[in-house]
């Protein structure tokens, strides 16, 4: 059996698509739908509600759909809740029926609709309150596997996305009859126009009914239209394309389904892209939603909405039912008729609001062979798993059952007006369209056409030509209106049938019915934002949009106000469901960010090296050599190859900074908390960087290369935040200062040669011309020089390790010919790469700090720098760090850790607690913030903020780690733990 | 939102880091912990127009006075912080 007309829509009759749905295959045409393909091949039922279980079939044929949800493709590509009336039909295509166990027709779940009263509005806040732990383990997973829509995809999304920006004169949102003359006139006066439809196909409505329209079929006046602004050099036509998000300024956010109607995307083809679209002016046409109509078992597979039966019959040729009744609160049921008496449909009966009808409509009722009801309503359906019959109520109040498989409600229009609201402008009712239309719309936005509340053709067209011409004329561009011919059509009021005792649904996708409408009132959740949230009406994936505002306005007849009294709920992005995917981009997996490499990358891979991110930087964390099994191990050998001999460490990634201006000392005063002014040429020195607040911005080092020139360095992870607060420091704080900088982190390799044989290395690679004896170059000196025959270069006698030590710069684009050069010339001194891993074991082993211990919420007395701090200047920070209760001894102040007993591990986190005191909050008297195995002293160690530490030296605690099981007894000791007296850095 | 920088021009707000009311003096060194306090923690919190610092990152790097209005966002002047206040 076949539903399909044996002629006309906007299908190609000459090429058939197989495709499967629940197991069985069908097939349709190019042109098709999931949902207009199943409906020619006479499936009616293609799901089931989400909490009653109850059969469901097509209501709509838009994006508005609400109860043909289906899963789309398998695996790791299946979407769930996807509506078959937006999929476009490809070859293979693989769909199936949710929230259905075991089978769609034969669904043991349905007894939830039997055991409906249990599942009214706000059930979950009530039904299942007692035992409480019976929640946890009996009633959520039962209500979780009992409500619910599709099973979501099996394994991490296969496809690209991208993203894309573009800029126009004119946005004109929906390729309907007013967004069509929008885009034309607009784009006839020379505007960069783009045109975003969300269908295959521009055309909106035009494609759904005949016409006529300039004295021409619909879809054929839309076919010229489009084809010539295609022409149009400054027009973008973007089909499959959905505005999501109005934002400030002009911009707006649209995914365009790039690949979503084929069977996986073709080899480079993203998946879909989401464009930023920045426009001067915008024009709004998105249509209007048709309103169902409320009464008792208006959920029926064959209860659609009239617009839906046009839209199948018209476009896709595809007839819905054999026998329709149509129910109508205006004049859209009647073009309905009229359809179906051209193309043969039989009609049983017409229900009209209306009680008095012209004669041209009975006529066409008697042409039709359709019985009238005017001044009737509908007071039930019948029917298993499809519609079987309609119980119509005349204008006397006799019931008359009329069997029918088809039932076509048109309740009047609802304008799509959500993208005029984003930006938080409520929607204002108005009496004259009986709908809510955007009051101010965002600057710039103008709306035409259904979207504006007109009804029938000509307003929509003529509509969208001026608001068309209006935009590109605000542009600058001359512009004029065009006019077009079609038909008119009053609005439809709303129309409340009477209740009755049957399910009457008003959200078909959260199966929310009147009575839960009632429920709501009953109970007290009268403002709509309530009865939204109570009765999870308008919140399923298609936001309400069939449903929101026949709810509005049972709750306004149920307290006696008026519709624009009772308002409407806020209207946010996105307007249609998105993939996650989509507004990621590329921005997933290693690509989330920018990877940064230092100029040295390659070498260090090529040493095996492993690496870890720092920052945006991926940084050589140790080199594993063959044989051995573990990091530890590596690690280990790594810093006894520095104590021991010499190293080589890549720290190209700290932030560098170059200071130049007669005012640079008097700037590095102010924002270090330290003394620069004393620092003398060829020198550097440590240095702290505070917040205004009082607290630890950054360390690192000041190097003076002349009288008015300084390289500082800044940590890795915050030499961005530092750069920042510098710029802000010398534009809006101390404008007048004579002073320039500039990062120069890429500039520059670096590397650190550390260890007591770190002076030979350095003597084999720098040019003739420096003396490195401990006298000439002593700790903390600094010069520029050359190295490697004439590369240009800046030596530093600073150590991060406690060694005797060196940082080596050179041009980044020498940075890789260096190390070489630098392993080459330390092979005699047996020289080691060592990564960050390495470097960290040596400073806590020193007691220096880093991310662990700067972590913006210490202080320099919590670090115990205070001594550092500068007495006799200003300097950011000076005045708050100074506050009473930064100063309290109990504030947990940096100390030494180290297990007493030799061999135990220790975790960083683990919380300190005096011995045999309890375990809780109360005892809580710091934390560990780095912990290291020291190949050194053979033993783990650690660094922490412990209250009172200072006086605690040599005192035991314990460190308590609940969340490792960790409990150790350890004894405090000072933070530097290894030569503490420095011998070996000056040696 | 969008940002006409007077260097750049127009840029997406993602260009930009925010940083908060402009206009505040820093106090001088001696002045008392009070007025401090209020320099580093004391914020209005306007309904309307609003000056505000914001630096173009991805741009020209200058810290810009945005006079943008809160509630609407509507942004009435943008000016780089070396510009004297009109």
């Amino acid at each position: 059996m076949t539903s399909r007309l044996s002629q006309g829509g906007l299908i190609d009759r000459t090429v058939t698509i197989p495709f499967r749905f629940d197991g069985r295959t069908f097939s349709g045409h190019p042109g098709d739908t999931l949902a207009s393909a199943l409906l020619a091949n006479d499936v009616r039922l293609f799901g089931r509600s989400f909490k009653y279980h109850r059969p469901r079939g097509v209501l709509s044929a838009g994006s508005e759909e609400p109860n043909a949800l289906v899963e789309l493709r398998e695996g790791a590509r299946r979407e769930p809740n996807t509506p078959a009336t937006v999929v476009e039909l490809y070859p293979g295509l693989v769909a199936a029926s949710q929230n259905r166990y075991p089978s769609l027709r034969f669904d043991l779940l349905a007894a939830n609709n039997i055991l409906a009263p249990l599942f009214g509005a706000g059930f979950y806040y009530k039904t299942f309150m007692w035992p409480a732990s019976f929640w946890e383990k009996l009633y959520e997973p039962l209500i979780r596997r009992a409500a619910g829509l599709g099973r979501p995809a099996t394994g991490p999304d296969p496809d690209n996305y991208e993203r894309a920006t573009v800029f126009c004169d004119v946005l004109v949102i929906g390729g309907g009859a007013a967004g069509l003359t929008a885009a034309r006139e607009a784009g006839r006066a020379g505007a960069r126009v783009v045109l975003c439809d969300e269908g295959p196909r521009i055309g909106g409505w035009l494609l759904s009914e005949p016409g006529p329209v300039d004295d021409r079929p619909a879809p054929e006046w839309a076919e010229e239209a489009v084809a010539e602004i295609q022409t149009m050099d400054e027009v973008r036509v973007m089909p499959r394309t959905t505005v999501l998000a109005t934002f400030d300024h002009g911009s707006y956010v649209a995914v365009e389904r790039v690949a979503d109607h084929k069977p996986v995307p073709d080899s480079g083809e993203p998946r879909q892209r989401l464009w930023h679209i920045v426009a001067r002016r915008s024009v709004l046409a998105t249509g209007a939603t048709e309103r169902p109509l409320v009464f008792g078992g208006n959920d029926r597979p064959g209860v659609m909405l009239s617009s839906a039966v046009r839209t199948y019959l018209n476009r896709y040729a595809v007839a819905p039912g054999r026998r329709a009744v149509i129910v109508t609160a205006g004049e859209d049921g009647w073009d309905l008729l009229g359809d179906c008496l051209r193309l043969g449909v039989e009609v049983a009966a017409i229900v009209e609001r209306r009680a008095a009808l012209a004669q041209d409509r009975l006529d066409l009722a008697r042409r039709a062979g359709a019985l009238v009801f005017a001044g009737g309503h509908v007071g039930g359906t019948a029917g298993a798993m499809q519609l079987r019959a309609v119980d119509i109520v005349d204008v006397g109040g006799k019931r008359h059952r009329l069997a029918a498989d088809l039932l076509a409600m048109a309740g009047g229009w609802t304008p799509a007006i959500g993208l005029a609201c984003h930006l938080g402008a409520r929607a204002e009712w108005s009496e004259d369209a009986s709908a809510f239309l955007a009051g101010d719309a965002p600057p710039g936005m103008s709306v035409a056409g259904g979207a504006a509340g007109s009804t029938g053709l000509a307003h929509a067209l003529q509509s969208g030509a001026r608001r068309g011409a209006e935009a590109a004329s605000a542009c600058g561009f001359a512009a004029t209106a065009h006019p077009v011919t079609a038909a008119t059509q009053p609005a439809a009021p709303l129309w409340l049938m009477p209740a009755n005792r049957r399910k009457a649904f008003v959200d078909f996708q959260n199966d929310v019915a009147a009575s839960d409408v009632a429920l709501a009132h009953r109970e007290g959740y009268r403002s709509v934002e309530h009865l939204k949230r109570y009765t999870t009406l308008g919140m399923a994936t298609d936001q309400g949009r069939t449903a929101n505002i026949n709810g509005l306005a049972l709750m306004a007849s149920l307290t006696g106000r008026d519709i624009a009294a009772t308002g409407t709920t806020r209207l946010r992005p996105p307007h249609t469901p998105v993939a996650i995917g989509a507004l990621a981009g590329m921005h997933r997996g290693r690509d989330y960010r920018p990877t940064r490499l230092p100029p040295a990358h390659g070498w260090a891979r090529e040493q095996g090296a492993v690496f870890v991110e720092a920052g945006p930087w991926l940084r050589a964390q140790y080199f594993p050599r063959p044989g051995e099994t573990d990091w530890l191990q590596s690690v280990t050998r790594e810093v006894n190859g520095v104590r021991n001999g010499v190293g080589v460490c890549d720290v190209s990634t700290l932030g560098k900074i170059e200071l130049v201006g007669s005012d640079a000392v008097t700037f590095l005063d102010r924002i270090y908390a330290n003394t620069i002014a004393t620092l003398p040429i060829g020198r550097a020195r440590y240095a702290l960087m505070l917040r205004e607040d009082g607290f630890v911005l950054d360390d690192g080092t000041v190097a003076r290369l002349a009288a008015d020139r300084f390289v500082i360095t800044t940590t890795t992870g915050e030499a961005h935040a530092v750069l920042s607060h510098l710029e802000y420091c010398h534009q809006v704080l101390w404008p007048e200062l004579d002073i320039h900088f500039v990062s120069v982190t890429d500039r520059w390799a670096q590397f650190a040669v550390a260890g007591p044989r770190s002076r030979a290395v350095l003597r084999a690679v720098l040019d003739p011309g420096i003396d490195l004896a401990d006298a000439a170059f002593s700790f903390m000196a600094a010069a520029e020089c050359r190295a490697f025959g004439g590369v240009r270069a800046r030596l530093f006698r600073i150590s991060f390790s406690g060694e005797l030590a060196y940082e080596l710069a050179v041009p980044a684009a020498d940075g890789d010919r260096a190390v070489r050069a630098l392993v080459q010339a330390g092979m005699g001194e047996g020289i080691t790469p060592y990564g960050t891993e390495a470097m960290s074991v040596m400073r806590v082993e020193k007691g220096y700090t880093a991310g662990g211990e700067i972590n913006g919420q210490t202080t320099a007395r919590d670090l115990g720098l205070e001594k550092m701090l500068a007495k006799h200047k200003d300097y950011i920070g000076r005045v708050l760090q100074r506050r009473p209760a930064l100063r309290e001894a109990s504030r947990p102040i940096l100390v030494g850790l180290r297990p007493t007993d030799r061999s135990a591990r220790l975790h960083g986190g683990a919380h300190f607690l005096p011995l045999n005191a309890p375990a809780t909050r109360a005892y809580d008297e710091g934390w560990v913030s780095s912990v290291a195995y020291s190949p050194t002293l053979g033993r783990w160690i650690g660094l922490g903020f412990l209250a009172n530490g200072a006086e605690r030296h040599g005192t035991r605690v314990r460190a308590y780690d609940p969340l490792r099981g960790g409990d150790t007894e350890v004894e405090i000791t000072p933070p530097c733990q290894f030569d503490p007296e420095g011998v070996r850095l000056r040696g | 939102m969008r940002i006409p920088c007077p260097h750049c021009g127009e840029r997406g707000n993602e260009e930009f880091l925010y940083r908060g009311v402009a206009g505040l003096a820093r106090p001088a060194a001696n002045a008392p912990d009070t007025q401090w306090h209020d320099y580093v923690y004391l914020r209005d919190n306007p309904f309307g127009s609003h000056r505000e610092l914001w630096q173009h990152v991805h741009g020209c790097r200058r810290w810009l006075v945005v006079t943008r209005d809160t509630h609407t966002h509507t942004i009435a002047d943008v000016a780089d912080v070396a510009t004297p206040a009109p």
